[in-house]
């Protein structure tokens, strides 16, 4: 019994340090999607560049695809740019592009300048669909199943690494679904 | 020094006037209500700052969203549901009483009762060792005689 009172603090402290050690690798800023598998929230936005048709949630029904929140104001989405052309390019999945918050002039530059990887392009001027998709920070990218179901969700930059070994493999099962 | 706290004060008010400007509302209960309401939301840039403190521009849009829907009509528990339906349980400043969260909230009281416990036993134990044997003290006693 006396023995054991030397040792509780050390047990406490060893459990402890096991919390921290666990919070190392907790990035805070990375918060869960509370839309996972739930249908995806309603919109109807002008697009960017058929500017005088609208994109809503029925136009992501029908196949697997990705909704990809960014802004030419967001320098990581710039880097993010190239793997969402590449990704296109080699595995032809539909993305969906939600320009947020973002200077109609500033965008249309942008997808003439660096390439255009997206199926269709939604213009979010006052950020209210960015709000209802819970994004509070670009890029965010939602992979949406073919009913329009969301998935999955990254947040920040898409990385060629983080489509091959995370989003692939969830985009590939969710085709054979 | 009048002069320096008068300066102090208007400098620290200055921020809440320029919130009051930008979000009218009819009577004073309203404004009170959003403040209240923005105090209790948690900007999900900058984590460790409520809705009313943080300049970041998804704060800004965050407080319209919720003055709007104060405008709309909707009740205090109906706003922070709107808004725990879209960024989940992290942006309440204030974590909800439910099964998930107990530790979190009943931990402390839980280590101050171990706490409290333990230097009873501790005491106890201790005066517990003054409690000497009838036995005992007859033997010091002896060996004190005999020392003299």
């Amino acid at each position: 019994m006396k023995k054991l009172i030397f040792i509780l603090p050390l047990v406490l402290f060893l459990v402890l340090i096991g919390f921290f050690i666990a919070g190392l690798d907790h990035d805070s800023r990375l918060l869960p999607s509370t839309f996972i598998d739930k249908p995806a929230p309603g919109f109807s936005l002008p697009r960017l560049i058929k500017d005088d048709q609208r994109l809503s949630q029925d136009d992501l029904k029908g196949e697997v695809s990705l909704v990809n929140f960014w802004a030419t104001w967001c320098p990581t989405c710039k880097g993010e740019h190239e793997v969402l052309m590449e990704i296109v390019k080699k595995n032809g999945i539909a993305i969906y592009g939600i320009d947020y918050k973002d200077e109609r002039v500033a965008a249309l530059k942008w997808v003439n300048q660096l390439g255009n990887p997206y199926r269709a392009i939604a213009t979010d001027k006052k950020g209210n669909t960015g709000i209802d998709w819970g994004v509070y920070g670009t890029p965010e990218t939602f992979v949406l199943d073919k009913e329009g179901i969301i998935r999955y969700k990254h947040v920040g930059a898409i990385s060629w690494q983080d489509w091959k070994q995370t989003l692939e493999p969830i985009v590939k099962k969710l085709k054979q679904e | 020094m009048k002069l320096t706290i008068t300066l102090l004060l208007i400098f620290l008010a200055s921020p809440l006037c320029a919130e009051d400007q930008r979000y009218p509302f009819s009577n004073p209960e309203q404004a009170q209500q959003f403040r209240d309401l923005t105090k209790e939301l948690r900007c999900l840039v900058c984590q460790n700052q409520s809705l009313a403190d943080s300049d970041a521009p998804l704060a800004h849009d965050l407080r319209k969203k919720v003055y709007e829907m104060m405008l709309a009509g909707k009740s205090n528990d109906q706003i922070i549901k709107e808004l725990v339906t879209r960024y989940g349980e992290f942006v309440l400043y204030r974590p909800r009483l439910d099964p998930q969260t107990y530790l979190l909230w009943f931990a402390p009281i839980i280590l101050v009762v171990i706490g409290v416990i333990a230097i009873f036993i501790m005491v106890r134990r201790r005066s517990a060792g003054l409690d000497v044997k009838e036995a005992d003290l007859q033997n010091v006693r002896k060996l004190l005689e005999d020392e003299e």
